[in-house]
């Protein structure tokens, strides 16, 4: 398959069937945990697959052991005259509510037992990136980190009609607010270019004609939930992507997915994040358009994404975003979040530079080798150093000292080292915990080979 | 919705992922070799140097040059618009925004350029793809080089000369064989003991390892170099006044412009310019960071006489929409003002104000295309042709004094 012979996907050339499975431990899920690889590798690739994205329903102990937190009723918003005490003490609940949250969320990563549901809200959270920075509610913040979780594996339009009308979002690209008149076109704007059909797929007079199709919408923070006023609402009509109606939020969003680009666009995305930093063939993307299909299903999309020729080629490696390395070690170590010094999880989301919930645009974090600076090389070595100091490392102390190169691979679930890092581990097998965090910052640990 | 707590935009500005990838791979040389460059290869006394300020997220041109004098301009935004008091008064019925009390003494002084109007054909509305096209200068399909990236290439494939001052490298500075160098503003503290020695071993390459991880192994041997050569002198820069990030940015640039490095080309950057709503209080905030670190800059680039060659450039994606929208804030818009500063800038206004009558579908009509700015800063400022850079077509502009 594939049409031209640069194109991921035409590779001859295929990784062994224990690599293939640890990508998939790795990228659809959220690491492997100790034996995990082994087990997976033995069930083999499909059997992986389905095991992945088809978690049984039953209760999954690490959900039940890790609720969301509760912020009790929406904070009341100050009034025009609130004095400077009342502000910084509600900026201050605000930020305590910001930090419990990031904490909780990786918490629930690290204790699942099936990731795949938090590796997609990930994914989402990425995708429609919202930052609190903006947002200022943790209790907002929280409410579409839910919604994402909820419908992110299912049909794609369900979760982009809930997500043109979340409050956080709402709030983030000012649709609350976005009147009849002289409409806000941010939402509008980056719904299509950034969320459903990419740059070139739309024209300005549709980003105009859809900034009056969403007016009306407001968050009422005494709920914290949208609400829609008709007569804020301009009634239309609007001629949106060729088609004159009146639209509204619901018909706006149809309108979009019913464009060709729509499928193309996201399967882009789902490609770029879990198979190869290079695009997929047009073959390929025919492919996964098809298994998308016109229930517009997001799991169905992304298990044809793992199962393309290109997901085996050798040259498709990927670089960990941050948090996904941090939450994998924590996930090998047994070690949750929480159990870190508060300023030591600080200081190693924002020197990672990904802090979960506060994206650093709309386009969300990148992908790629932009992780791979000077500077996050020292960071990874520093976070691994305090993670073996707190986290569980007793597969390798309990292991004689020949072996434990071998035994913080098993740990980490590591592929085939060079002899770079295997010479430079051997020197640290004496020190069991700088063996870890030495395993851990390596390049063989920085992408997903 | 830009956010302003980040410097590291242009990331996910960059549609081009290949250039970056080329450039990720060469980046970060490092405060090492640019120290012991600095001390064997000189920047001659009259060498011209560039400072591109990229402002992220679309700053808004009305409010920063603003044309009070306009009946036009108070009837499109009623409540964002200043008034005559307000602005500090420039010519032809402009004024400059009330936070830029230094960029004013500083065009009082001639020392100040400010083109009007500046944009291209057929200006596109999103951030990511205009802020691409300023930074590739290729407004007609995407291009994997930046501008400053295809200098370095056709100079001397020299990494040294040109130079980020953000974790990443913007795509300005990629070019099809030689990137920029990223330096860290911040000090790098090694690990001590047996990790120290296993650490560094992990840098080096190995035969046959995927290109990523042969990145990653890169990183860590030029993060020895860096820190073991030139981590302590990262750490102490004198601390700007004010202007956040952007004064820190500037204030390393500062110091290798004093210590003669090799670096003709510097980009820094401030972001949070996307004010859909509530835009005075916001963009004054940052103008007011953007105007005291620009002329603390300045004035330490006074003093010395390569200081006296630098030449600072401060522009953004695009202006913002003439008419302002119902929260107080404006939409994405198109043509905006292009700042040029420095001892070599020849001061005052060049190309026309676009007309706020005679508008395109709400949007000002561009006068002046950025590329004739790129073309003059590459003839007059760097001393090279333009065209292999550029393409032909270009002409030069007035801004630099002969």
């Amino acid at each position: 398959m594939g049409l031209a012979s640069t194109d991921v996907g035409t590779a001859t050339e295929v990784i062994t069937n224990r690599d293939a499975v640890r990508r998939l431990l790795q990228r659809v899920g959220l690491g492997p945990r100790l034996g995990e690889l082994d087990a997976a590798t033995s069930h083999g690739f499909d059997v992986t697959v389905d095991a992945l994205t088809q978690p049984a329903t039953s209760a999954d102990a690490g959900v039940a052991a890790t609720p969301v937190p509760d912020f009790g009723a929406p904070t009341p918003r100050l009034t025009k005259t609130a004095n400077v005490e009342a502000r910084q003490a509600q900026r201050r609940e605000q930020a305590a509510q910001t930090r419990q949250l990031q904490v909780w969320w990786l918490d629930r990563m690290v204790a699942v037992d099936a990731p795949f549901p938090e590796r997609m809200t990930w994914f989402w959270h990425g995708h429609f990136a919202t930052s609190v920075a903006k947002v200022r509610r943790a209790d907002l913040m929280a409410g579409q980190n839910a919604t994402q979780r909820r419908l992110g594996r299912g049909d794609f339009r369900a979760l982009a009609h809930a997500m043109i009308v979340d409050p956080a979002m709402l709030v983030w690209l000012d649709g609350g607010g976005n009147r009849l008149g002289r409409p806000n076109e941010n939402l509008a704007r980056e719904f299509m270019e950034l969320f459903t059909l990419g740059v070139g797929n739309y024209s300005e007079t549709d980003v105009r004609q859809a900034a009056r199709a969403l007016t009306g919408w407001q968050v009422d923070y005494r709920t914290d939930t949208a609400v829609f006023t008709p007569r804020a609402h301009d009634a239309g009509p609007e001629t949106m992507l060729g088609a004159p109606a009146d639209y509204d939020a619901p018909t706006f969003v149809d309108r979009v997915l019913s464009q060709p680009a729509a499928p193309r666009y996201l399967a882009q995305r789902i490609w770029t994040r879990y198979v190869a930093d290079n695009p997929p063939d047009p073959a390929t993307l025919d492919q996964l358009v098809t298994a998308y299909g016109p229930g517009h299903d997001i799991t169905a999309l992304l298990t044809a994404a793992v199962r393309t020729p290109a997901f085996r080629d050798p040259a498709s490696v990927l670089v960990k975003e941050p948090v996904l390395w941090l939450v994998a070690a924590l996930r090998a170590l047994r070690l949750r979040a929480s159990k870190l010094p508060q300023a030591v999880l600080a200081a190693t989301l924002t020197g990672l530079a990904q802090v979960p919930f506060a994206p650093p645009n709309v386009g969300g974090w990148p992908a790629g080798p932009h992780w791979l600076t000077t500077a996050a090389a020292l960071i990874r070595l520093q976070v691994a150093t305090r993670l073996t100091t707190f986290g569980d490392i007793s597969p390798v102390t309990d292991a004689a000292p020949a072996d434990r190169v071998d035994a913080t691979a098993a740990l980490l679930g590591l592929p085939t080292l060079t002899d770079r890092t295997r010479g430079a581990l051997h020197t640290l097998t004496d020190q069991p915990a700088q063996l870890v965090a030495l395993a851990l910052a390596s390049p063989e640990n920085t992408v997903s080979a | 919705m830009v956010s302003s707590l980040t410097r590291r935009r242009f990331l996910t500005y960059s549609g081009g992922a290949a250039a970056i990838a080329a450039a990720a791979a060469t980046a970060s040389v490092g405060w090492a070799t640019l120290v012991s460059r600095a001390r064997t290869d000189a920047l001659p006394v009259g060498a011209g140097v560039v400072v591109m300020v990229t402002l992220y997220g679309g700053n808004d041109g009305l409010n920063t040059v603003v044309p009070v004098g306009a009946p036009a301009y108070h009837d499109a935004r009623p409540e964002l618009a200043y008034t005559e008091e307000e602005v500090h008064p420039l010519a032809d019925g402009l004024g400059l925004n009330p936070a830029m009390t230094g960029l004013k003494a500083l065009w009082d002084q001639g020392h100040l350029a400010i083109v009007r109007g500046v944009s291209y054909p057929q200006p596109d509305h999103s951030h990511f793809r205009s802020m691409d096209i300023w930074q590739t200068a290729s407004p007609a399909h995407p291009l994997p080089t930046g501008w400053l990236g295809r200098w370095l290439d056709a100079t001397g494939h020299d990494p040294l000369r040109a130079v980020s001052l953000e974790p990443v490298l913007p795509p300005m500075l990629a070019g099809a064989t030689t990137a920029g160098a990223a330096l860290p503003l911040h000090g790098l503290a090694l690990p001590t003991g047996p990790l120290a020695s296993a650490f560094e071993a992990l840098g080096q390459p190995s035969a046959g390892e995927p290109p990523p991880q042969a990145v990653a192994a890169q990183a860590i041997t030029n993060l020895h170099r860096t820190a073991r050569l030139l981590g302590p002198a990262l750490t102490h820069s004198p601390n700007p006044t004010g202007g956040g990030s952007l004064a820190a940015q500037l204030a390393v640039v500062a110091r290798c412009v004093e210590m003669a490095a090799p670096t003709q080309a510097y980009s820094v950057s401030l972001g949070g310019f996307d004010t859909h709503t509530a835009q005075r209080s916001t963009q004054q905030r940052l103008l007011t960071a953007v105007d005291q670190a620009i002329t603390e800059f300045l004035s330490r680039m006074a003093a010395t006489a390569r200081g006296r060659n630098v030449v600072v450039v401060v522009y953004s994606e695009f202006g913002r929409r003439v008419a302002a929208n119902t929260n107080q804030g404006t939409d994405h818009g198109t043509a905006g003002p292009v700042f040029v500063a420095g001892a070599p800038v020849r001061g005052g206004f060049v190309g026309a104000q676009p007309s706020l009558t005679d508008l395109d579908n709400g949007d000002l009509k561009p006068t002046t295309d950025f590329r004739d700015i790129y073309a003059t800063l590459i003839a007059d400022v760097l001393r090279t042709d333009p065209e292999p850079i550029l393409g032909p077509g270009r002409s030069t502009l007035p801004l630099v004094a002969a």
